[in-house]
């Protein structure tokens, strides 16, 4: 398979930037649907959900380049919601970091792209995740780092919302708060539902924007598919947490299985599943696939 | 009015080596951070804090997330030295598992109170455990210095290391036992009292115990060699092998449950290389209470003459 080669839309000055992104979560969606085909199991719904933001972080926010991944001076990305693993490994191969084909093997023996991101395997993931609540504390330690090293890096991570139950979110947000970590910046991928159910059938998250505001943070509220919205907060981030010296957070309202209709909001979607050839072929027609496209994705 | 007698670290303890030693390392090990989360009077750390200000940082009493950005800082490039309780490392342990341990981070647990040691805080603090948890962790080095002088060597090898370590000091105040000639080398044990009939293998403070034992035996006509042990992983193996060799019976003795620590250790080497009959010194794998270290490791069985009543049952093995 020889996936079409991607460049980072900001190098492309012909193209427009939200098109190239749209593009990208694209990818993002079609890429994970096929990872997760060829394991034979994994956690779609959440890879649909996180795919624009991982388009507008990987192609837009962050200054990470894949020649740059030792780089001292290169913002740090974290996937504290290590399941959604495919759709990282994606981005990373939409945007250079990684092979495309070697990306689709997902959770298999010798593979570096394990269930969930290891470092050893992959560097440029930064840190091991798989654990919830973990990947937001070693962000603050990052950035706490950084900051002793006087290196102007900024953290990003991502969490998932069922994430938010663990209580060492609440402790990160805490210590985030409390050490003025203004180059932290944390986007929930908000889509509502976990492993077994709706958030508010396991237990309650909301308020939440008022819990992380009580808790010192600077709060966004954005449709996360919505790729202007999530420019745009991310940029606002880094400008309102300088100013007030608080870390950031993005609400990201998201849905679950999002471009797959038969996956939209079923929380039976979460994962692990297993997909038939029939199910990938449906998704990937959903996401506008061409024969090809499924094909290349498809017929490994 | 007067202020109130703060009991913390002081004298000859283990943690008060560490905290002081960690201060004088500061300026030669220059990427050092320490992590505290509100304890560093009991952790010894507060000599760092005085210290080196700049680079301590304060996580209030959240030893999970601790833990995990400990794993961040060492991300960057610096060398976290996490320090807490032995019983809140446990809390902590699955941070120090996957962001620690699995990302092969360059990262350094040091755990004051662990075990009897701990006294009157009674059973809930005394950890008992933690030898034998953070041994099963793949690429975790585990370490239980015996006095002040090895614990301040022991701080520095594992600032030369590169690679996770779990690091016991500990509350009380603890005999000097060693000189300015002792050596200490990640990995290896040393013969502390050479003897022919047994070997008593101890680590941490059950090393002064066992040499309280030597002499109590010699007072009967037995000559127990003395090892010590303050790496439990990677085990001394050879030594272990020799020492079966040698003397064809051996009792460890140690301030932990029975299950998994040095004793495990060392009958995991044994029974890869020359098996021998082995008594194990160890809390009989049940919580401990409160009351002075001594009275405790007395209650317990883990104080001098329990480990020489465990000597004179190897040699009826033998």
């Amino acid at each position: 398979m020889n996936l079409p080669l991607r460049r980072h839309p900001a190098n492309d000055p012909a193209s427009d930037l939200q098109q190239a992104l749209a593009g990208a979560a694209r990818f993002i969606r079609m890429h994970s649907i096929a990872s997760i085909y060829h394991a034979g199991s994994g956690h779609p719904g959440g890879a649909m959900s996180s795919a624009d933001l991982f388009a507008c972080l990987y192609g837009a926010e962050m200054n990470v380049w894949p020649g740059g991944v030792s780089d001292p001076t290169r913002d740090r990305f974290v996937l504290s919601k290590g399941h959604a693993a495919p759709a990282l490994y994606a981005a990373g191969a939409h945007f250079g970091f990684c092979d495309a084909r070697e990306a689709l093997n997902l959770r298999k023996l010798g593979s570096r792209f394990q269930g969930h991101p290891h470092v050893l395997d992959l560097p440029w993931v930064e840190t091991s995740t798989g654990s919830l609540g973990q990947g937001i504390s070693v962000a603050v330690g990052m950035a706490l780092g950084l900051r002793i090293q006087k290196n102007p890096a900024r953290v990003y991570t991502m969490l998932g919302d069922g994430e938010m139950q663990e209580g060492e979110v609440w402790e990160a947000a805490m210590s985030a708060a409390h050490h003025g970590l203004a180059r932290l910046t944390a986007v929930v991928d908000y889509n509502k539902l976990q492993s077994d159910a709706h958030n508010d059938a396991i237990m309650r998250l909301e308020p939440l924007a008022a819990k992380w505001r009580a808790f010192g943070w600077d709060v966004q509220e954005i449709d996360g598919h919505d790729i202007g919205a999530i420019l745009d907060a991310l940029r606002n981030t880094g400008l309102n947490a300088e100013m007030n010296k608080v870390p950031s957070l993005i609400i990201a309202h998201t849905i679950k299985g999002k471009g797959v209709p038969y996956m939209e909001n079923i929380p039976a979607w979460h994962g692990s599943v297993k997909f038939t050839r029939r199910q990938a072929e449906e998704a990937l027609a959903a996401l506008g696939a061409t024969a090809g496209e499924t094909a290349e994705l498809l017929d490994v | 009015m007067s202020s109130p007698a703060l009991i913390a670290s002081n004298g000859d303890s283990l943690r008060e080596a560490f905290g002081k030693a960690l201060s004088s390392l500061a300026d030669e090990f220059s990427n050092l951070v320490v992590l505290d989360a509100d304890i560093a009077g009991g952790t010894g750390v507060h000599h760092f804090r005085k210290s080196h200000p700049d680079r301590f940082v304060q996580f209030g009493i959240a030893e999970q997330n601790m833990m995990a950005a400990a794993g961040g800082m060492a991300a960057v490039g610096l060398v976290p030295v996490v320090t807490t309780f032995a019983v809140f490392c446990l809390r902590a342990i699955e941070q120090a598992r996957l962001s620690l341990a699995y990302a092969r981070r360059n990262a350094k647990i040091v755990a004051s109170h662990p075990g009897l040691d701990v006294g009157p805080d009674g059973g809930s603090a005394q950890a008992l455990e933690d030898l034998a948890a953070f041994r099963a962790i793949p690429g975790m080095t585990v370490i239980s210095p015996a006095d002040a002088t090895e614990m301040a060597l022991a701080t520095r090898a594992i600032l030369e290391f590169d690679g996770p370590v779990y690091m016991r000091t500990g509350r009380s105040p603890a005999p000097r036992l060693f000189g300015d000639d002792h050596a200490f080398e990640i990995g290896k044990g040393q013969i502390v009292r050479d003897g022919g009939d047994l070997t008593i293998i101890a680590c941490g403070v059950e090393v002064a115990r066992a040499l309280a034992a030597h002499d109590l035996l010699a007072a009967d006509g037995i000559f127990a060699r003395i090892v010590n042990m303050p790496t439990i992983k990677p085990i001394d193996a050879a030594l272990i092998e020799r020492c079966s060799r040698e003397t064809g019976a051996i009792v460890t003795a140690e301030d932990h449950n029975i299950h998994g620590g040095l004793g495990g250790a060392v009958a995991e080497a044994l029974a890869a290389t020359r098996p021998c009959p082995v008594e194990f010194v160890a809390v009989k794998d049940v919580f401990g209470a409160s009351g002075e270290p001594e009275e405790l490791a007395h209650h317990y069985g883990i104080a001098a003459p329990h480990i020489a009543a465990a000597a004179k049952r190897v040699l009826e093995r033998k």
